[in-house]
């Protein structure tokens, strides 16, 4: 522990919301200790490999195991027909685009009869070791019939190739939200200027450091229950789904999610594995434990994004934004998981940005292909939704000859405290968005760096220098569970947290929130700490285990702070409450009298005689005969809490960028972030949040796509290929903040998992585009790579060979 | 075959087949699971350790080829006072978070510092190019070595 861990001060080892606080997770982190899924020793585990399509679209005409089954350390091979009677329903979709009817295909965990995707599972080995599964893996034989692949969500449009003959159709659904169209159309037929522009949103990997890896062991006490370690996000929902997949009651189920090395949303889902390594284990009576390798995890985890965004404004002669309209297409890939339909739904409301929008219409078609499916990924439709008004944004300011921080300025939805119904559906909470932009300009050297722009231009340098804007809102704190079902939402999302005082007086807690990398250890503590008025080393705080947590559905979507930790601050008030009642009748005075500061009741102006919660906590345990009437011993309580809204963190961002004219090379020489997610609980960790989603959204901004080729063949499934940003390609960042406490929870906070991967990816292209104006470039796809900027530069240079000496 | 080598100051002598990574016989065969895998293209460094005091991706070797040598693993690096100085400034600059490439950036950072005890910006990011972090986009990672460097002392 180091000093600057518990500030001395006090005395008393109290720390305060707000306060900087490094964590408590770290240690055995740091010293090798703490065991992630495929770290856990499993006596007597079998290792499952799983054998994977081949191909994107084909019939499976037979499998050939015998030489499998025989190769040595065997103990079983199955295909999907051999494994057909494990399953007892399939996997839900927990957010349709409502009201517009979803087409869905039927997929289980491992294929049957026809793959939709090279990576689909079709056959699984169960060996003594995992070097004997994966021996045995190569002696399968699949005679596959090839279909023809369908790998471009446009050329799924056209129903050339139906992947799922069930539904006739690769279109899985037209969800359309027009806002009064007659006034959209009204605002482009009297707009002063207009912005067209197309936006493709790659695919990306979510490429969490730890792979996935699971284990299911049959209890070894008997009983028919089983534990299951997963590299997730949800384990009790992932019970749940468990339960109703694969038939394990749930109370059977016990799902442990240990130390999780990372998620951005990946393992927000049931992957066939979980129900692959249950089933068998069950069926074999052993436990059975599965690895995902690296370039198998480019295939058999969810990929991110995948949209193509058409949008559209209209704006008046001052540059006010009259309308927006967004046709989007969305990539689902093979089948639906999870979220996958609702995520471009999820960032449908946000394509007009943090600006007063008038008129609105979008409209958004989402279509099967035969490469793996989409879902949730750090921003998860926000980051989309952001990249196209931000850039169309940035399209306008050229149109005008505008400064792009001006065009924001004067399209930013005025502050607001409590409430603000935007032209689209939900009401966001708190916003003030120009504060944010302001201290972004002055942390970027605006004004300077616009002079050096000038002066580089003048001197011809073949060095183009580039600032790019990014002003965003999000929405996260997903729970409300009246609007999440209003949205879309086929199950509700709350806060769960116990406070259990032990008879000594230190405190554990338990929480619905399964951290991987957010610290809510010590962040819990620290609200308990605060709020209650303990030693936050008191405070113990268990979780993503549940045989020991309250159900907490997931983490994701931002919502852990403001959903679990606003439950948790939810129940500390409830012990205090009861605290109160006790200390009262104790002190043989009103409740009304008393005041309760740092962990002491006393009655108003009597400081000396003080009750420490810690000792009512013994009292309320070992000497229950004390309580008042009707008083349950124990001072402990709990909460199931909804809040009243969502939370919608914003913020801008600014990239400046030098890309060399002769090489495409970009280089990301400064970043500004300015982040508002209301009140911080504890400033480290919030940026620690911010720096990462950062590097994530300049990663598909310069670097990352996976790609396929034309049949549908992953070409970057291994991290030699996709390129997952590392130290030496992105620079330190400068952070600012603005604080607007959000009115949607006691904590007054928005969440900041996801801002930083939100507003950076357009302020890199945003910035790409800005240093190559004077070239007559107007658009750079992602990722930015040299060569796609290279490519760029020589198109603008044939369609207008004198553009370099137009200028800007 | 028969492997000797000493892992944390302790001799191991044991029997491997040949195709054994190294970084399989620390995980299987030591129970030693603070060394991470996080590819299979020598691309991500969480499996960084110290061969005889230089850096090496033990997914990279076999563990045939660093019989007699002296190895450190992440379970090594703290002594009986505590953190050592790497770790402690990792704990000091919030420099991991989720923590699965903590192992292995740690261990490169060690050696780094080893052959450059005063790094600068440049040096740092440039050095630790190997080594992928997905949670903390580097920025306190590099916080936290320059923190250990010559110049951050004086
Ligand atoms: S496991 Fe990735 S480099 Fe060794
Ligand atoms: S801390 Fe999660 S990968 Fe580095």
């Amino acid at each position: 522990m180091t000093t600057t861990e518990i500030p001395a001060a006090d005395g008393k080892g109290l720390v305060k919301i707000g306060q900087p606080l490094l964590r408590r997770e770290d240690e055995p982190i740091l010293r090798g200790e703490a065991r992630f899924t495929d770290d856990v020793p499993i006596p007597g585990a079998l290792y499952m490999e799983v054998l994977r399509s081949s191909h994107a679209h084909a019939r499976i005409r037979s499998i050939d195991t015998d030489a499998a089954r025989t190769s040595p350390g065997v103990v079983a091979v199955y295909t999907g027909a051999d494994l057909a009677g494990e399953w007892v329903g399939q996997i839900p979709v927990l957010i349709a685009p409502d009201p517009a009817p979803l087409l869905a295909p039927r997929w289980g965990p491992i294929a049957t009869d026809k793959v939709n995707y090279v990576g689909e599972p079709v056959a699984v080995v169960v060996a003594e070791t995992r070097a004997r599964a994966a021996d045995a893996l190569e002696a399968i034989v699949v005679d596959y019939d090839v279909l023809p692949a369908v790998v471009s969500p446009e050329d799924a449009c056209t129903d050339r190739v139906v992947i799922h003959d069930e539904l006739g159709t690769n279109k899985a659904y037209t969800w359309e939200v027009v806002i009064t169209p007659e006034s959209v159309d009204a605002a482009f037929a009297d707009a002063a200027y207009t912005v067209k522009q197309r936006h493709i949103q790659q695919r990306c990997l979510p490429a969490p450091m730890e792979t996935r890896a699971v284990c299911a062991v049959p209890d070894p006490m008997g009983g028919g229950g089983f534990t299951l370690y997963s590299s997730t996000q949800m384990a009790h929902l992932l019970r749940t789904l468990l339960a109703m997949t694969v038939g394990v009651p749930e109370q059977k189920l016990r799902v442990i999610a240990p130390n999780v090395g990372g998620g951005f949303g990946s393992k927000l889902q049931t992957y066939p594995e979980e129900s692959l390594c249950l089933a068998l284990a069950r069926r074999l009576k052993r436990p059975v434990r599965w690895v995902e390798d690296r370039s198998e995890c480019g295939v058999a985890m969810i990929h991110g994004r995948g949209q193509v965004q058409d949008i559209e404004l209209a704006a008046d002669s001052d540059g006010k934004i009259t309308a927006v309209r967004v046709h989007l297409l969305g990539d689902l890939g093979a089948h639906c998981k999870l979220f996958t339909p609702g995520i471009p739904v999820i960032g449908g409301p946000f394509y007009h940005g943090c600006y007063d929008v008038p008129a609105f219409a979008i409209t958004i078609t989402s279509v099967y292909t035969n490469l793996p499916p989409t879902d949730a990924y750090r921003g998860a439709g926000r980051p989309e939704a952001t990249y196209a008004i931000e850039r169309a944004v940035d399209g306008l300011a050229a149109e005008m000859n505008m400064d792009p921080a001006e065009i924001r300025r004067r399209n930013f939805i005025p502050p607001f405290e409590n409430g603000h119904q935007t032209v689209c559906m939900v009401p966001f909470d708190s916003g003030n968005y120009e504060p944010a932009l302001d201290q972004a300009l002055e942390l970027a050297g605006y004004e300077q760096l616009r002079k050096e722009q000038a002066d580089r231009r003048a001197s011809g340098s073949t060095k183009h220098l580039g600032v790019g804007i990014a002003s965003y809102v999000e929405v996260c704190g997903y729970a409300p569970s009246r609007m999440m079902a209003a949205g879309g939402g086929k199950f509700s999302l709350w806060g769960t947290s116990v406070v259990r005082f032990l008879p000594t007086g230190k405190i554990v807690v338990t929480t619905g929130s399964h951290p991987h990398g957010q610290g809510h250890e010590t962040s819990w503590a620290q609200i308990v700490s605060d709020r209650l008025g303990v030693p936050y080393e008191d405070v113990e705080v268990l979780h993503s285990d549940t045989a020991i947590a309250p159900y907490g559905v997931l983490t994701g979507g931002s919502r852990s702070l403001s959903v679990e930790g606003a439950a948790l601050s939810v129940t500390c008030d409830k012990v205090i409450a009861k605290a109160k009642t006790l200390a009262a009748h104790l002190l043989e005075a009103a409740e009304g009298d008393l005041e309760f500061n740092d962990g002491s009741f006393n009655v108003k102006g009597t400081p000396s005689r003080a009750l420490p919660i810690t000792g009512l906590a013994h009292t309320a345990a070992f000497d229950a005969h004390l309580l008042p009437e009707g008083m349950e011993p124990n001072l402990s309580a709990e909460t199931t809490w909804d809040p009243p809204n969502f939370t919608f963190p914003f913020g801008t961002h600014i990239a400046v960028v030098e890309v060399d004219e002769e090489t495409g090379a970009v280089a990301l020489v400064k970043f500004v972030a300015v982040d508002d997610c209301g009140n911080q609980l504890n400033p480290v960790i919030v940026e620690g949040q911010v720096h990462g989603g950062l590097v994530q959204g300049i990663g598909q901004a310069l670097f990352e796509l996976a790609a396929y080729d034309d049949d549908g063949n992953p070409l970057s499934p291994t991290l030699a290929d996709y390129l997952v940003p590392s130290a030496a390609e992105v620079p330190s960042f400068t952070l600012g903040s603005t604080v607007t406490p959000s009115p949607s929870n006691p904590l007054g906070t928005k969440g900041v998992g996801e801002s930083g991967a939100i507003g950076s990816a357009p302020a890199v292209i945003n910035a790409v585009v800005d240093a190559l104006a004077p070239l007559g470039v107007t658009n750079v796809i992602m990722p930015a790579s040299p060569m796609t900027v290279w490519r760029t530069i020589q198109a603008a240079r044939a369609a207008a060979p004198n553009a370099k000496e137009n200028g800007r | 075959m028969k492997l000797e080598l000493t892992v944390n100051d302790t001799p191991h002598v044991a029997e491997i087949e040949p195709r054994t990574l190294l970084v399989h016989y620390l995980r299987d065969v030591l129970g030693l699971t603070g060394t991470k895998i996080g590819c299979d293209t020598s691309s991500c460094g969480t499996c960084t350790v110290l061969v005889d005091g230089e850096s090496v991706k033990s997914c990279t070797v076999f563990a045939a080829q660093v019989n007699g040598a002296a190895l450190t693993t992440i379970e090594g690096l703290a002594g009986d006072d505590g953190l050592n100085r790497v770790q402690q400034a990792f704990h000091d600059n919030h420099a991991l978070q989720c923590g699965y490439c903590t192992a292995g950036m740690v261990m490169a950072a060690v050696s780094l510092l080893e052959e450059q005890p005063d790094p600068t910006e440049a040096d740092v990011r440039g050095g630790l190019e190997g080594n992928l972090c997905r949670c903390t986009g580097y920025h306190n990672i590099v916080k936290a070595v320059l923190s250990c460097g010559r110049a951050a002392e004086r």
